[in-house]
């Protein structure tokens, strides 16, 4: 089969060979190994692009897509709508096929597109600086506590059990070389936000951060203030949040957060299975030489004319090495980039109105099902747009019937936390139009009958 | 060119969002009072068209495969399908949640299962997980499996992780992170692992030595086999940076060399785009008896044919991001496989020794070359004879741009002196490396005649050499209304 992905005609390879003063690619290889190399993959035989393009599209068929079903799954990606110049705009080779900016002189692209990226999440969470991304949500946590220990040299780390028990996870295995010990403290079973008291208990001379999720795993809306307020000035305040639910809510860097991280994915990036989306990390301006990832500036050429570069690059890995505030590398420029489009588009109305019809459409659910027999809202706290509703019946024999009904139902919470069998988290976005809702409503209205036939 | 901001009009819009469709309740009601936003975020207002122009403007300020040459060493460069593209942005892709019922993703997980076992065939090794998001999290992902198969067996006082002075940047930062004693190996003159410095260094504090092969200089380590021995003799694991992975698919394998655990660049070495600098994917591989340390989960097959999530491996390092990888970054690699399949992949490798062995040849004729061995997939210039002109690898690459090319990797590794470092690919035409060749020539021409030409360089670009000192001194991170305003060029 012809590859088109490569140039060379016979006769070029005979003349690049006579050039080398070899016979045979095989010889180049024997010089350089010091001796034959050749091994027989079990790997299939190359097909066309058109039946490449038929079994793929037949592989994708056989998941169940979001754009042919209703979904109320949230726990961390989530479907909004993506503007369709988003897509466009991204999928420009120029975009998509150059590499980090370190020839600035032709990357101004590429770095006034992530300036703009890291303005737009400092306005977003109200804070001083911003790198231009991280891989993603749970990764960007675990870096901000390490960057909190690496402040203070503290090493116990405070962090909420209604953080998302995935980045708990993380977050765990990041601390293990630092040999930080992690201390989880408990949300309180009425309200669904954190238990200021246990909070309290735990803090200690030793703690280096306290890390809350802002709205919480299930949805609930945290008092970050109040949560500050038993915090002692020395100890870092991380909080993870939701950048969408910030076009309606008070961000965190009015109440004193130090690090603010959280998943970009809502920021024009589809669900893709989880990833990639883009994790994004924000400071203050006197914490800046102690952040990882890249950062890009502002400045000016020979002549006086304004220009991007990545700067303050001793703290990375490429120059400080061994001790380099953090190894990473590569990032999600690409799923930032994508980021900053959406939010131009958005512009600072529309983000309030996602933000707002998320949060409108999702009490209508919750409290339409809160009304159902074998139905209750599990907490009484505030909530953005997921919230806990708790059943005495079967969760995963309900999902089993709605996706019959074409619906992708809530997240069964058994699967993060023993004790809530009954539990299951809802997510409702502006893409859950009222009809289905209403389906919806009448379906969970009906399930007691339905599973029990 | 404006920023996005300095175009906003109060007023203007780009947006256009579903109907309120259900009564609407005052925010009071639903939120308490403090957390109600006060003030708007300062996101530009613009209208679509606007936004349109404004990126594409942008864009087309960005050097990028799809525009020309990208010799960057070490970074694999290489064409990126447009095949590619399109199947990641099918439907049953894109819009899949991670937290869906694994029936109902029977296609993803097949997927991902298939390109694990593609991966490990290609590598030689048993196990894979292809949970880290680029190949410095695939480092750490491997050495946190090694410190974790270290302490199960009660040798807490392996601390020590051998990694020779050519190696990236990353794998010292990477071991240091998961809380390992970095100790530096000196390369022979050559550019090779000075074996007698290794043997020095490898002691039952060793927990690892951290090899790229071929290295950083684009040679092949051919006492990899020994290297192994003397590291397993002495209870260390073999880790493999698969950052120079295209030199030699299909051709020879690090299990097979004896590397115990190893990571791979999808954005390098199967094409998918690096997209500005990520998203990228950095899939691990694992000999057998390390499996039990990949991160959770893995997805496998049972007896029914059904595809699933393992999360039951007992000693498992834990997780290291949320969810299961860069799917969509998944989906493009096993693409470029599949198409271009078993002989493809041996294809690749030879020419991308093809076009590297003869644009060294090539520019031998008027630039040091680091090593006199016969390279890989890329080779190094030793610049420190551009002294003489009064000029410094610097100017070379800025002079580059102006004749459309982008420069190679500088200052990269740090035991080449005034390095630049050279990757052409397999997708380059035998043209364009003459031009490029000719091109260097030209530059060190002029830099004879008159090395202000090169010290002055670019001319040709929307921004002349910009000022790094100024960056760092005066650090201007965002935009402020108002503030940056003095460098301006409205």
């Amino acid at each position: 089969m012809q590859n088109p992905y490569l140039p060379h005609t016979e006769a070029e390879i005979t003349e690049m060979l006579k050039e080398i003063g070899v016979s045979s690619v095989s010889e180049i290889y024997e010089k350089a190994i010091g001796k034959a190399s050749d091994i027989e993959l079990k790997i299939p035989e190359s097909i066309c692009e058109y039946d490449l393009l038929r079994n793929f599209r037949e592989l994708s068929e056989k998941n169940v897509n979001f754009q042919e079903y209703a979904i109320y799954l949230g726990a961390g990606v989530y479907n909004h709508f993506i503007p369709s110049a988003v897509f466009e705009l991204a999928s420009r080779g120029e975009f998509l096929t150059a590499y980090t900016p370190y020839q600035p002189e032709v990357s101004q692209g590429t770095l006034q597109a992530l300036f703009e990226y890291q303005t737009m999440i400092c306005e977003l969470t109200k804070m001083d600086v911003a790198n231009s991304s991280m891989y993603d949500g749970a990764s960007a946590l675990a870096e901000a506590v390490i960057m909190a220990n690496n402040i203070n040299g503290k090493s116990e780390i405070l962090i909420s059990k209604a953080i998302h028990p995935e980045y708990i996870e993380v977050v765990k295995t990041y601390s293990r070389g630092k040999k930080l010990n992690i201390v989880e403290f408990e949300f309180d079973n009425e309200t669904g936000r954190v238990n200021l008291d246990d909070l309290k208990s735990k803090l200690s001379a030793n703690t280096s951060c306290v890390a809350v999720q802002y709205p919480n795993f299930f949805g609930i809306i945290e008092n970050l203030k109040e949560i500050r307020n038993v915090i002692p000035e020395n100890v870092i305040y991380i909080v993870t949040t939701n950048p969408i639910s910030l076009g309606i809510l008070e961000p965190p860097g009015s109440f004193g957060a130090d690090i603010v991280v959280g998943e970009g994915q809502v920021l024009g990036n589809p669900g893709f299975f989880g990833g990639p989306g883009f994790g994004f990390f924000a400071t203050r301006e006197k914490y800046l030489r102690r952040m990882p990832g890249r950062l890009i500036g502002q400045t000016v050429d020979s002549e006086g004319k304004r220009g991007f570069v990545m700067t303050l690059q001793t703290r990375e890995q490429h120059i400080r090495r061994a001790r380099a505030t953090s190894n990473i590398c590569s990032n999600h420029a690409h799923n930032a980039v994508m980021g900053a489009i959406y939010m131009s588009l958005l512009g600072k109305k529309g983000i309030k109105e996602v933000a707002n019809l998320s949060l409108q459409k999702a009490h209508y659910l919750a409290e339409k099902l809160d009304k159902l027999e074998h139905f209750h809202l599990k907490f009484s706290g505030p909530f953005f747009h997921e919230f806990v509703l708790e059943t005495d019946l079967d969760w995963s024999e309900i999902n089993q019937y709605l996706i019959e009904q074409k619906i992708i139902g809530p997240l069964e919470l058994s699967r993060f936390y023993k004790e809530m069998k009954q539990s299951a988290l809802f997510c409702v976005t502006e893409m859950n139009r009222r009809e289905d809702i209403e389906f919806l409503i009448g379906r969970l209205g009906a399930v007691f009958n339905e599973i029990n036939i | 060119m404006k920023l996005i901001f300095e175009k906003s009009v109060s007023g203007r819009t780009g947006y256009s969002l579903p109907d309120l469709d259900v009564p609407q309740k005052p925010l009071s009601e639903m939120i308490p009072k403090g957390l109600i936003r006060k003030e708007e975020p300062n996101l530009p207002e613009v209208y679509e068209a606007e936004v349109v122009r404004h990126y594409t403007n942008l864009s087309r300020l960005n050097h990028s495969v799809d525009v020309g040459f990208y010799p960057l060493g070490s970074c694999t460069m290489k064409y990126n399908p447009k095949i590619n593209e399109r199947i990641s942005k099918f439907d049953g892709f894109m819009y899949i949640h991670p937290y869906q019922n694994e029936k109902t993703v029977q296609g993803a997980l097949e997927l991902m299962y298939n390109l694990q076992n593609l991966l490990c065939e290609i590598t030689g090794m048993d196990h894979m997980t292809l949970q880290p998001s680029a190949g410095a999290h695939g480092e750490f992902t491997g050495m946190s499996i090694i410190k974790k198969y270290h302490e199960d067996r009660g040798e807490y006082e392996r601390r020590k992780v051998l990694i020779p002075d050519s190696a990236h940047g990353t794998n010292p930062a990477s071991a240091s992170m998961c809380g390992f004693e970095v100790v530096e190996i000196k390369s022979t003159k050559e550019g090779l692992v000075d074996l007698e410095e290794l043997k020095k260094n490898l002691d039952e504090k060793t927990a690892a030595i951290m090899l790229t092969n071929p290295n950083t200089l684009g040679l092949y380590e051919r006492e990899i086999e020994k290297i192994a021995k003397m590291a397993h003799d002495s209870g260390a694991l073999l880790y493999y940076d698969g950052a120079n992975l295209n030199a030699i698919l299909g051709k020879i394998r690090p299990g097979d060399m004896g590397f115990d655990v190893v990571h791979l660049n999808l954005h390098k070495t199967f094409s998918t785009p690096h997209g500005m600098g990520g998203p990228g994917s950095g899939p691990v591989g694992v000999k057998s008896f390390l499996k039990d340390y990949l991160p959770i989960p893995v997805v496998e097959q049972d007896q029914n044919g059904l595809y699933y999530f393992n999360y039951d491996l007992p000693k498992t390092i834990g997780r290291v991001r949320s969810f299961y990888g860069n799917f969509g970054v998944l989906i493009k690699a096993y693409a470029y496989i599949l198409f271009i399949g078993k002989e493809g992949l041996k294809e690749v490798a030879e020419l991308a020794v093809l076009n590297a062995n003869y644009l060294r040849k090539k520019m031998s004729r008027f630039l040091k070359i680091a090593s006199d061995l016969v390279c890989m997939h890329e080779f190094v210039v030793d610049g420190s004879e551009l002294k003489k002109y009064g000029v410094k690898t610097l100017d070379v690459a800025k002079r580059l741009l102006d004749y459309g090319f982008h420069p190679p990797t500088i200052y990269f590794p740090l035991i080449v002196s005034e390095a630049m470092m050279i990757e052409p690919t397999e997708t380059e035409t035998k043209e364009t490396l003459d031009k490029f060749a000719e091109t260097v020539e030209k530059i060190l021409e002029e830099a004879r005649e008159d090395p202000e030409i090169l010290k002055n360089a670019p001319y040709t670009t929307y921004v002349k050499r910009l000022n790094e000192v100024l960056a760092v001194k005066q650090p201007i991170l965002r935009w402020q209304k108002g503030e940056n305003v003095k460098y301006t060029d409205l």
